[in-house]
Protein backbone atom coordinates (compact mmCIF):
# COMPACT_ATOMS: atom_id res chain seq x y z
CA UNK A 1 0.00 0.00 0.00
CA UNK A 2 2.87 1.86 0.62
CA UNK A 3 3.83 3.07 -3.06
CA UNK A 4 0.07 3.61 -3.71
CA UNK A 5 -0.07 6.26 -0.99
CA UNK A 6 3.35 7.72 -1.87
CA UNK A 7 2.05 8.08 -5.59
CA UNK A 8 -1.40 9.85 -4.13
CA UNK A 9 0.71 12.22 -1.95
CA UNK A 10 3.22 12.63 -4.77
CA UNK A 11 0.43 13.73 -7.32
CA UNK A 12 -1.12 16.10 -4.47
CA UNK A 13 1.96 17.88 -3.31
CA UNK A 14 4.43 18.30 -6.07
CA UNK A 15 2.29 18.06 -9.51
CA UNK A 16 0.55 21.39 -9.16
CA UNK A 17 3.82 22.80 -9.75
CA UNK A 18 3.98 21.80 -13.17
CA UNK A 19 3.73 25.03 -14.77
CA UNK A 20 7.07 26.75 -12.68
CA UNK A 21 8.85 23.81 -13.58
CA UNK A 22 8.24 24.05 -17.19
CA UNK A 23 8.76 27.94 -17.42
CA UNK A 24 11.88 28.00 -15.41
CA UNK A 25 13.25 24.75 -17.52
CA UNK A 26 12.18 26.96 -20.77
CA UNK A 27 13.47 30.31 -20.03
CA UNK A 28 17.02 28.37 -18.50
CA UNK A 29 16.96 25.69 -21.76
CA UNK A 30 15.23 28.27 -24.25
CA UNK A 31 13.33 25.81 -26.36
CA UNK A 32 10.02 24.30 -25.74
CA UNK A 33 10.54 20.37 -26.81
CA UNK A 34 13.95 20.17 -24.54
CA UNK A 35 11.80 22.25 -21.77
CA UNK A 36 9.15 19.63 -21.78
CA UNK A 37 11.66 16.74 -21.81
CA UNK A 38 13.45 17.97 -18.99
CA UNK A 39 10.20 18.58 -16.68
CA UNK A 40 9.24 14.99 -17.60
CA UNK A 41 12.64 13.75 -16.26
CA UNK A 42 12.64 16.14 -13.48
CA UNK A 43 9.12 14.58 -12.02
CA UNK A 44 10.84 11.14 -12.47
CA UNK A 45 13.79 12.27 -10.51
CA UNK A 46 11.36 14.02 -8.32
CA UNK A 47 9.11 11.30 -7.27
CA UNK A 48 12.12 8.59 -6.94
CA UNK A 49 13.52 11.75 -3.96
CA UNK A 50 10.32 12.17 -2.59
CA UNK A 51 10.81 10.20 0.09
CA UNK A 52 13.34 12.09 1.32
CA UNK A 53 10.92 15.14 1.11
CA UNK A 54 10.24 16.02 4.53
CA UNK A 55 7.46 18.93 4.23
CA UNK A 56 9.17 22.52 3.72
CA UNK A 57 8.64 24.48 0.54
CA UNK A 58 7.47 21.70 -2.17
CA UNK A 59 7.83 24.25 -4.84
CA UNK A 60 11.55 25.41 -4.51
CA UNK A 61 12.15 21.50 -3.40
CA UNK A 62 10.76 21.10 -7.23
CA UNK A 63 12.47 23.98 -8.86
CA UNK A 64 16.07 22.20 -7.47
CA UNK A 65 15.53 19.60 -8.76
CA UNK A 66 14.83 21.13 -12.52
CA UNK A 67 17.31 23.34 -12.17
CA UNK A 68 20.06 20.52 -11.93
CA UNK A 69 18.23 18.14 -14.50
CA UNK A 70 18.42 21.61 -16.80
CA UNK A 71 22.29 22.29 -16.12
CA UNK A 72 22.70 18.17 -16.79
CA UNK A 73 21.29 18.30 -20.02
CA UNK A 74 22.97 21.99 -20.67
CA UNK A 75 26.23 20.14 -19.51
CA UNK A 76 25.40 16.60 -22.20
CA UNK A 77 23.91 18.66 -24.72
CA UNK A 78 24.80 22.17 -25.31
CA UNK A 79 28.20 22.42 -22.74
CA UNK A 80 29.23 25.36 -24.54
CA UNK A 81 26.62 27.79 -23.24
CA UNK A 82 27.93 26.55 -19.51
CA UNK A 83 31.47 27.63 -20.33
CA UNK A 84 31.94 31.12 -19.99
CA UNK A 85 30.55 31.90 -16.13
CA UNK A 86 30.02 35.03 -15.29
CA UNK A 87 32.27 36.44 -12.87
CA UNK A 88 30.34 37.91 -9.73
CA UNK A 89 33.57 39.23 -8.14
CA UNK A 90 33.12 41.91 -11.06
CA UNK A 91 31.76 45.46 -10.23
CA UNK A 92 28.46 46.41 -11.25
CA UNK A 93 29.18 49.55 -13.55
CA UNK A 94 28.63 52.52 -12.60
CA UNK A 95 25.56 54.26 -13.39
CA UNK A 96 24.76 57.24 -15.32
CA UNK A 97 21.58 58.65 -14.66
CA UNK A 98 22.41 61.90 -14.97
CA UNK A 99 22.20 60.87 -18.67
CA UNK A 100 18.66 61.91 -20.15
CA UNK A 101 18.10 59.25 -22.50
CA UNK A 102 16.63 57.18 -20.12
CA UNK A 103 14.08 54.67 -20.66
CA UNK A 104 10.78 55.66 -20.69
CA UNK A 105 8.92 53.35 -18.29
CA UNK A 106 5.56 53.46 -19.83
CA UNK A 107 6.88 51.83 -23.09
CA UNK A 108 8.33 48.52 -21.74
CA UNK A 109 7.20 46.30 -24.65
CA UNK A 110 7.25 42.83 -23.27
CA UNK A 111 8.39 41.42 -26.58
CA UNK A 112 11.85 42.97 -26.39
CA UNK A 113 12.01 42.32 -22.70
CA UNK A 114 11.74 38.82 -23.48
CA UNK A 115 14.47 38.82 -25.78
CA UNK A 116 16.77 41.13 -23.68
CA UNK A 117 16.23 38.57 -21.04
CA UNK A 118 16.91 35.32 -23.13
CA UNK A 119 20.02 36.94 -23.95
CA UNK A 120 21.14 37.42 -20.34
CA UNK A 121 24.13 34.48 -19.07
CA UNK A 122 21.90 31.63 -17.15
CA UNK A 123 23.63 32.94 -13.79
CA UNK A 124 21.47 35.93 -14.65
CA UNK A 125 18.34 34.64 -16.15
CA UNK A 126 17.91 32.10 -13.56
CA UNK A 127 17.98 34.66 -10.72
CA UNK A 128 15.29 36.98 -12.54
CA UNK A 129 12.69 34.33 -12.99
CA UNK A 130 13.06 32.70 -9.44
CA UNK A 131 12.69 36.43 -7.74
CA UNK A 132 10.54 38.20 -10.29
CA UNK A 133 8.22 35.53 -11.82
CA UNK A 134 7.99 32.90 -8.88
CA UNK A 135 8.28 35.31 -6.32
CA UNK A 136 11.43 33.87 -4.57
CA UNK A 137 13.06 35.38 -1.97
CA UNK A 138 16.67 36.00 -1.56
CA UNK A 139 17.48 33.22 1.14
CA UNK A 140 15.41 30.42 -0.51
CA UNK A 141 17.30 31.71 -4.08
CA UNK A 142 19.99 31.58 -2.54
CA UNK A 143 19.53 27.98 -1.62
CA UNK A 144 18.51 26.76 -4.30
CA UNK A 145 21.46 28.58 -7.05
CA UNK A 146 23.94 27.24 -4.23
CA UNK A 147 25.22 31.01 -3.97
CA UNK A 148 25.76 33.30 -0.88
CA UNK A 149 22.58 35.40 -0.44
CA UNK A 150 25.40 38.60 -1.60
CA UNK A 151 26.05 36.75 -4.70
CA UNK A 152 22.05 36.55 -5.66
CA UNK A 153 21.73 40.53 -4.75
CA UNK A 154 24.72 41.35 -6.37
CA UNK A 155 23.53 39.05 -9.82
CA UNK A 156 19.77 40.54 -9.37
CA UNK A 157 21.60 44.00 -9.75
CA UNK A 158 23.64 42.87 -12.42
CA UNK A 159 20.88 41.56 -14.47
CA UNK A 160 18.40 44.55 -14.17
CA UNK A 161 21.29 46.67 -14.91
CA UNK A 162 22.22 44.96 -18.56
CA UNK A 163 18.35 44.80 -19.18
CA UNK A 164 17.40 48.35 -19.02
CA UNK A 165 21.10 48.81 -20.72
CA UNK A 166 19.49 47.03 -23.19
CA UNK A 167 16.27 48.16 -23.60
CA UNK A 168 16.86 51.69 -23.13
CA UNK A 169 19.93 50.59 -26.23
CA UNK A 170 16.95 49.09 -28.65
CA UNK A 171 14.18 52.04 -27.97
CA UNK A 172 17.21 54.60 -28.79
CA UNK A 173 17.47 52.45 -32.12
CA UNK A 174 13.86 52.31 -33.17
CA UNK A 175 13.51 56.44 -32.52
CA UNK B 1 22.27 58.31 3.14
CA UNK B 2 24.38 59.22 0.32
CA UNK B 3 23.53 58.55 -3.66
CA UNK B 4 26.49 56.24 -3.45
CA UNK B 5 24.88 53.94 -0.66
CA UNK B 6 21.53 54.14 -1.76
CA UNK B 7 22.65 52.67 -5.30
CA UNK B 8 24.36 49.85 -3.65
CA UNK B 9 20.96 48.70 -1.68
CA UNK B 10 18.16 49.33 -4.40
CA UNK B 11 17.47 46.11 -5.27
CA UNK B 12 17.05 45.02 -2.15
CA UNK B 13 14.74 47.34 -1.12
CA UNK B 14 13.01 47.23 -4.51
CA UNK B 15 12.82 43.31 -3.74
CA UNK B 16 11.53 43.96 0.02
CA UNK B 17 14.50 42.21 1.44
CA UNK B 18 16.08 45.45 3.68
CA UNK B 19 14.94 45.85 7.21
CA UNK B 20 12.66 48.88 8.23
CA UNK B 21 15.28 51.04 9.37
CA UNK B 22 16.75 50.88 6.32
CA UNK B 23 14.23 50.87 4.31
CA UNK B 24 12.54 54.40 5.98
CA UNK B 25 16.35 55.87 5.37
CA UNK B 26 16.02 54.97 1.62
CA UNK B 27 12.17 56.50 1.18
CA UNK B 28 13.78 59.13 2.79
CA UNK B 29 16.64 59.94 0.57
CA UNK B 30 13.96 59.36 -2.44
CA UNK B 31 11.92 62.23 -1.59
CA UNK B 32 14.76 64.81 -1.45
CA UNK B 33 17.05 63.31 -4.11
CA UNK B 34 15.01 63.44 -7.92
CA UNK B 35 17.92 61.76 -9.82
CA UNK B 36 17.63 58.76 -7.38
CA UNK B 37 13.73 59.13 -6.92
CA UNK B 38 13.52 58.95 -11.38
CA UNK B 39 16.02 55.88 -11.29
CA UNK B 40 14.05 53.69 -8.71
CA UNK B 41 10.73 54.49 -10.56
CA UNK B 42 12.35 53.19 -14.10
CA UNK B 43 13.54 50.12 -11.85
CA UNK B 44 10.44 49.57 -10.37
CA UNK B 45 8.85 49.91 -13.69
CA UNK B 46 11.23 47.17 -15.33
CA UNK B 47 10.00 45.32 -12.36
CA UNK B 48 6.33 45.00 -13.13
CA UNK B 49 7.10 44.24 -16.55
CA UNK B 50 8.77 41.13 -15.53
CA UNK B 51 6.03 40.36 -13.18
CA UNK B 52 3.74 40.18 -16.53
CA UNK B 53 2.30 36.71 -17.33
CA UNK B 54 2.85 37.02 -21.13
CA UNK B 55 6.42 36.84 -19.97
CA UNK B 56 5.49 33.16 -18.65
CA UNK B 57 5.63 30.23 -20.70
CA UNK B 58 1.93 28.71 -20.22
CA UNK B 59 2.92 25.15 -19.90
CA UNK B 60 2.07 23.05 -23.58
CA UNK B 61 -1.70 21.11 -23.37
CA UNK B 62 -0.85 17.50 -22.90
CA UNK B 63 2.59 18.34 -20.77
CA UNK B 64 0.76 17.13 -17.29
CA UNK B 65 -1.01 13.91 -19.26
CA UNK B 66 2.78 13.03 -20.11
CA UNK B 67 4.45 13.68 -16.52
CA UNK B 68 1.73 11.98 -14.84
CA UNK B 69 1.90 8.40 -16.58
CA UNK B 70 5.66 8.75 -16.43
CA UNK B 71 5.20 8.39 -12.41
CA UNK B 72 2.92 6.28 -12.47
CA UNK B 73 5.23 3.66 -14.85
CA UNK B 74 8.13 4.57 -12.34
CA UNK B 75 5.49 3.79 -9.47
CA UNK B 76 4.43 0.63 -11.01
CA UNK B 77 7.47 -0.50 -11.37
CA UNK B 78 8.53 -0.37 -8.18
CA UNK B 79 5.25 -2.20 -6.91
CA UNK B 80 5.56 -5.08 -8.86
CA UNK B 81 9.28 -5.42 -7.90
CA UNK B 82 7.53 -5.26 -4.15
CA UNK B 83 5.71 -8.03 -4.50
CA UNK B 84 7.31 -10.43 -6.46
CA UNK B 85 10.13 -10.16 -4.03
CA UNK B 86 8.03 -11.44 -1.52
CA UNK B 87 5.99 -13.69 -3.30
CA UNK B 88 9.01 -15.79 -3.74
CA UNK B 89 11.64 -14.55 -0.89
CA UNK B 90 14.28 -17.38 -1.49
CA UNK B 91 14.12 -17.84 -5.24
CA UNK B 92 14.40 -14.44 -6.16
CA UNK B 93 17.67 -13.53 -2.89
CA UNK B 94 19.14 -16.71 -4.98
CA UNK B 95 18.82 -15.07 -8.61
CA UNK B 96 20.05 -12.04 -7.28
CA UNK B 97 23.17 -13.67 -5.44
CA UNK B 98 23.69 -14.79 -8.69
CA UNK B 99 23.36 -11.64 -10.50
CA UNK B 100 25.05 -9.91 -8.49
CA UNK B 101 28.38 -12.23 -8.62
CA UNK B 102 27.95 -12.54 -12.42
CA UNK B 103 28.14 -8.91 -12.39
CA UNK B 104 30.63 -8.21 -10.44
CA UNK B 105 32.74 -11.12 -12.13
CA UNK B 106 31.74 -9.28 -15.62
CA UNK B 107 33.29 -6.23 -14.40
CA UNK B 108 36.15 -6.86 -13.20
CA UNK B 109 37.11 -8.91 -16.08
CA UNK B 110 35.74 -6.01 -18.88
CA UNK B 111 37.79 -3.50 -16.35
CA UNK B 112 40.94 -5.99 -16.65
CA UNK B 113 40.91 -5.71 -20.28
CA UNK B 114 40.27 -1.98 -20.79
CA UNK B 115 43.17 -1.53 -18.27
CA UNK B 116 45.27 -3.55 -20.90
CA UNK B 117 44.02 -1.11 -23.56
CA UNK B 118 44.65 1.98 -21.46
CA UNK B 119 48.15 1.13 -20.95
CA UNK B 120 48.86 -0.05 -24.75
CA UNK B 121 47.03 3.33 -25.59
CA UNK B 122 49.44 5.04 -23.22
CA UNK B 123 52.37 3.48 -24.59
CA UNK B 124 51.47 4.03 -28.02
CA UNK B 125 51.04 7.48 -27.93
CA UNK B 126 54.61 7.96 -26.77
CA UNK B 127 56.57 5.98 -29.11
CA UNK B 128 56.06 9.28 -31.41
CA UNK B 129 55.63 12.69 -31.18
CA UNK B 130 53.01 13.02 -33.66
CA UNK B 131 51.14 9.99 -32.19
CA UNK B 132 50.30 11.82 -28.92
CA UNK B 133 48.19 14.75 -29.58
CA UNK B 134 46.36 16.19 -32.48
CA UNK B 135 45.43 19.51 -31.09
CA UNK B 136 48.31 20.54 -29.16
CA UNK B 137 46.94 23.46 -26.90
CA UNK B 138 47.17 24.63 -23.26
CA UNK B 139 43.80 26.07 -23.15
CA UNK B 140 40.54 24.26 -22.17
CA UNK B 141 38.74 26.45 -24.26
CA UNK B 142 40.38 25.04 -27.53
CA UNK B 143 40.89 21.66 -26.37
CA UNK B 144 37.15 20.96 -25.25
CA UNK B 145 35.38 22.37 -28.63
CA UNK B 146 38.06 20.31 -31.00
CA UNK B 147 36.28 17.29 -29.72
CA UNK B 148 33.05 18.46 -31.34
CA UNK B 149 31.76 16.03 -34.09
CA UNK B 150 34.43 13.55 -33.24
CA UNK B 151 32.72 12.20 -30.36
CA UNK B 152 28.83 11.78 -29.55
CA UNK B 153 29.61 13.20 -26.03
CA UNK B 154 31.71 16.60 -24.86
CA UNK B 155 34.50 15.52 -21.69
CA UNK B 156 35.16 17.90 -19.40
CA UNK B 157 38.58 19.48 -19.74
CA UNK B 158 39.84 20.91 -16.83
CA UNK B 159 42.84 23.72 -16.26
CA UNK B 160 45.04 22.63 -13.87
CA UNK B 161 48.07 24.52 -14.45
CA UNK B 162 47.54 25.69 -11.04
CA UNK B 163 47.89 22.70 -9.67
CA UNK B 164 51.31 21.80 -11.33
CA UNK B 165 50.01 20.08 -14.47
CA UNK B 166 49.62 21.94 -17.28
CA UNK B 167 47.21 20.61 -20.54
CA UNK B 168 49.09 19.56 -23.15
CA UNK B 169 46.83 18.53 -25.59
CA UNK B 170 44.07 16.05 -26.84
CA UNK B 171 43.25 13.18 -29.24
CA UNK B 172 40.84 10.95 -30.19
CA UNK B 173 41.68 7.18 -29.11
CA UNK B 174 39.69 3.57 -29.39
CA UNK B 175 38.99 1.86 -26.06
CA UNK B 176 36.48 -0.58 -24.80
CA UNK B 177 34.99 -0.79 -28.51
CA UNK B 178 34.58 2.88 -28.82
CA UNK B 179 35.69 6.64 -30.01
CA UNK B 180 37.08 8.45 -26.54
CA UNK B 181 38.28 11.52 -25.89
CA UNK B 182 42.37 11.48 -24.91
CA UNK B 183 43.37 14.29 -22.96
CA UNK B 184 47.51 14.77 -22.19
CA UNK B 185 48.91 16.61 -19.10
CA UNK B 186 52.19 17.49 -17.80
CA UNK B 187 54.21 17.30 -15.28
CA UNK B 188 58.34 18.02 -15.72
CA UNK B 189 58.85 15.23 -18.02
CA UNK B 190 56.39 13.12 -17.35
CA UNK B 191 53.01 13.02 -19.74
CA UNK B 192 49.81 11.82 -18.16
CA UNK B 193 47.03 10.10 -20.68
CA UNK B 194 43.46 11.13 -19.57
CA UNK B 195 40.87 8.71 -21.46
CA UNK B 196 37.34 9.97 -21.00
CA UNK B 197 34.30 8.30 -21.85
CA UNK B 198 30.21 7.88 -21.03
CA UNK B 199 29.98 5.31 -18.61
CA UNK B 200 27.69 2.06 -18.71
CA UNK B 201 26.41 2.85 -15.35
CA UNK B 202 25.15 6.16 -13.63
CA UNK B 203 26.83 5.68 -10.43
CA UNK B 204 29.56 7.02 -9.22
CA UNK B 205 33.00 4.53 -7.91
CA UNK B 206 35.95 6.22 -5.80
CA UNK B 207 39.16 6.36 -7.40
CA UNK B 208 41.18 2.92 -7.34
CA UNK B 209 45.05 2.52 -8.49
CA UNK B 210 46.84 -0.41 -9.99
CA UNK B 211 50.48 -1.01 -11.73
CA UNK B 212 51.01 -2.25 -15.08
CA UNK B 213 54.03 -2.93 -16.92
CA UNK B 214 55.40 -0.59 -14.52
CA UNK B 215 52.62 2.22 -15.45
CA UNK B 216 50.29 4.09 -12.70
CA UNK B 217 46.75 3.41 -13.15
CA UNK B 218 43.87 5.15 -11.67
CA UNK B 219 40.51 4.46 -12.55
CA UNK B 220 37.28 6.35 -11.48
CA UNK B 221 33.52 6.74 -12.20
CA UNK B 222 32.01 10.23 -11.88
CA UNK B 223 29.60 12.77 -13.10
CA UNK B 224 28.25 9.99 -15.64
CA UNK B 225 31.80 9.80 -17.11
CA UNK B 226 34.61 7.08 -17.12
CA UNK B 227 37.89 8.33 -16.17
CA UNK B 228 41.10 6.31 -16.59
CA UNK B 229 44.28 8.17 -15.95
CA UNK B 230 47.81 6.31 -17.17
CA UNK B 231 51.16 7.73 -16.44
CA UNK B 232 55.01 6.77 -15.46
CA UNK B 233 54.87 9.33 -12.77
CA UNK B 234 55.15 8.38 -9.31
CA UNK B 235 51.42 6.82 -7.77
CA UNK B 236 51.06 9.50 -5.03
CA UNK B 237 51.48 12.32 -7.31
CA UNK B 238 48.86 10.76 -9.86
CA UNK B 239 46.62 10.13 -7.05
CA UNK B 240 46.90 13.59 -6.31
CA UNK B 241 45.93 14.69 -9.60
CA UNK B 242 42.98 12.50 -10.04
CA UNK B 243 41.92 14.76 -6.70
CA UNK B 244 42.34 17.61 -8.81
CA UNK B 245 40.65 16.27 -11.58
CA UNK B 246 38.02 15.46 -9.19
CA UNK B 247 37.62 18.24 -7.13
Amino acid sequence: MEDRSKLASFEATILPHLGAAYNFAHWLLRNDSDAQDVVQETYLRAFRFFGGFHGGDSRSWLLTIARNACYTWLQQNRSRELMNPIDDAAEIAATDDANPETLLLQRIDTELLRNALEELPIEFREVMVLREMEGLSYKEIAALTEVPIGTVMSRLARARKRLQQTLAGRLNQEV
Amino acid sequence: MTCQELQTMRDAYLDGELDLARSLEIEKHLRECASCARSHEELRSLQMAMKSDTLRFATPPGLERRVRSAVRGESEAGWSLFRWRWLIPSVSLAVLAIIVSGLFLSRTSTDDLVASEIVAGHVRSLMAPSHLIDVLSEDPHTVKPWFDGKLDFSPPVKDLTQRGFPLYGGRLEYIANRPVAALVYQRRKHFVNVFIWPASTASDTKPTAQVRQGYNLVHWTAAGMTYWIVSDLNLAELQQFAQDLLA
